[in-house]
């Protein structure tokens, strides 16, 4: 059984079907367990005081925001090249998924800027690079948006996701260049030492696999609609056609 | 290929309005910022480098649609696509006969507006180092846009949309070459990521912009 037998859309939809729930339910289990432990059983940061709980909902989210991009990457040159339907849809299904958890990564962090850096914005590099990617990903849906043809927008968003990606990446370094940054380094990181303390590490770690649980519920749940979408599309066009 | 670099320049300027309207565009907006922020030096002199490279970009910007749009509309594209020559030279040359026409009038009139907007004194060749090296980056990503939008009846915003994002690397390597020349720092740096910006740019998407324009043709 391979990998690819998943681009049936019938096989895709037998499969997801059983799926789908279980995600739900680990996301909802993950999110109220980390984001609970987080707001109420981590002590105060002595400096940040109890604003430092924020990054349950900030780092999460910023970091699906980027690695939903990078889905919508693979999944467009899955599409370019082997001409899977289900990959496309999954695509188009994962942008505004992705834009929220950008919005979510934006608020959160000027939520959070107010009283820390005594203002809600800042043209940091990272914030920055945020602003950059929201952009992106509202030309992604626009594109999507703007073309009737199914194949034709399917082609032309996965040239763009190709080129953005390239532009994306090299806005990130050229504002780095540009201005200098207020925002501090990674909190997350496969080097330890420069990790944040257990107490917090635990519970984030919990309320990174929610939001993503979350996610993958959310683009199943989406791809399905359009998968569905298609169908009923295609009975109409077949019933005018009788 | 040269004769479609000549048929297409002869278009622009007998066309009318191809040729002038992007440098007049740039001058109303140059006209415009002093009455913005006022009139005086002190204001308008560190803000001058940005109102240029800005000004040069919607210029570029606002002659976009007209790349493919008219050779779409009354089919010529189709022939160019079926001629023997590859779609991705095609899409090259008509990003450079877009620059011929908007990126190098504007570099070379971007001296004179900076008079205007008193740009101070070191930094009129980075100025036109930088506009010489960096409009065609912009040529060629608009061609890409424009290839992406021309099947669309309403593109013009949404190729806006697309295309102003991907401006971000090279208006702030640009921005910051004059910048920098006119604080007397090291401008050489901006500069080059700039041309790598460009050199790759020319490099990659003709071949992004040909695909594009074989799935609008199909």
């Amino acid at each position: 059984m391979s990998f690819w037998e998943y681009a049936n859309p019938r096989r895709f939809m037998a499969f997801t079907d059983r799926v789908m729930g279980p995600a739900f339910v680990l996301a909802a289990v993950a999110l109220s367990v980390g984001l609970v432990w987080g707001f109420f059983f981590t002590p105060d940061d002595f400096r940040q005081g109890s604003t430092v709980k924020i990054i349950y909902l900030h780092v999460p989210s910023a970091f699906m925001a980027i690695n939903i991009w990078v889905m919508m990457l693979v999944t467009s040159l899955i599409w370019l090249i082997r001409r899977h339907h289900v990959s496309a849809l999954a695509a188009k299904a994962a942008a505004p998924v992705g834009v929220t958890m950008t919005l979510i990564a934006l608020m959160t962090g000027a939520i959070w800027g107010q009283p820390m850096w005594g203002t809600f914005w800042a043209w940091d590099p990272r914030l920055t690079s945020f602003l950059i990617l929201f952009l992106f990903y509202l030309g992604y849906m626009a594109l999507w948006s703007a073309i009737e043809d199914p194949d034709t927008a399917a082609d032309l968003t996965s040239v763009l996701c190709l080129v953005g990606s390239v532009f994306a990446f090299l806005s990130r370094y050229a504002v780095n260049f540009w201005n200098q940054g207020l925002h501090q380094g990674a909190s997350l990181s496969m080097d330890a030492e420069e990790n944040i303390s257990d107490v917090f590490w635990f519970p984030l770690l919990v309320c990174l696999a929610g939001f993503f649980f979350l996610f993958l519920a959310l683009v199943l749940l989406r791809t399905r609609t359009e998968i569905r979408k298609r169908r009923a599309h295609a009975i109409t066009l077949r019933e005018r056609a009788a | 290929m040269r004769g479609l670099l000549i048929r297409d320049l002869r278009l622009a300027i007998r066309a009318g309005g191809g040729f002038g309207l992007a440098l007049a565009f740039f001058l109303i907006v140059v006209i415009l910022v002093p009455f913005g922020v006022g009139p005086s030096a002190n204001v308008l002199a560190p803000i001058a480098p940005g109102i240029l490279w800005l000004g040069a970009l919607l210029a570029c910007l606002l002659s976009l649609d007209r790349i493919f749009a008219t050779d779409f509309e009354d089919g010529s594209l189709e022939f160019l696509a079926t001629a023997p020559v590859p779609l991705e030279g095609v899409v090259a040359v008509k990003a450079l006969a877009h620059w011929l026409t908007t990126g190098l009038p504007l570099t070379l009139a971007a001296p004179v507006f900076g008079i205007f907007l008193n740009l101070p004194g070191g930094g009129y060749g980075w100025l036109v180092a930088s506009l010489a090296l960096g409009t065609p980056a912009l040529s060629m990503i608009g061609a890409f846009g424009a290839a992406l939008t021309v099947g669309l009846k309403r593109g013009g915003l949404l190729l806006s949309l697309l295309v102003l994002p991907l401006y971000i690397p090279t208006l702030i390597f640009g921005a910051d070459t004059v910048r920098r020349g006119v604080e007397g720092l090291d401008a050489g740096t901006p500069l080059i990521l700039m041309a790598g910006i460009t050199f790759g740019t020319l490099a990659l998407l003709p071949f992004a912009g040909a695909a594009a324009l074989r799935v609008n043709l199909r």
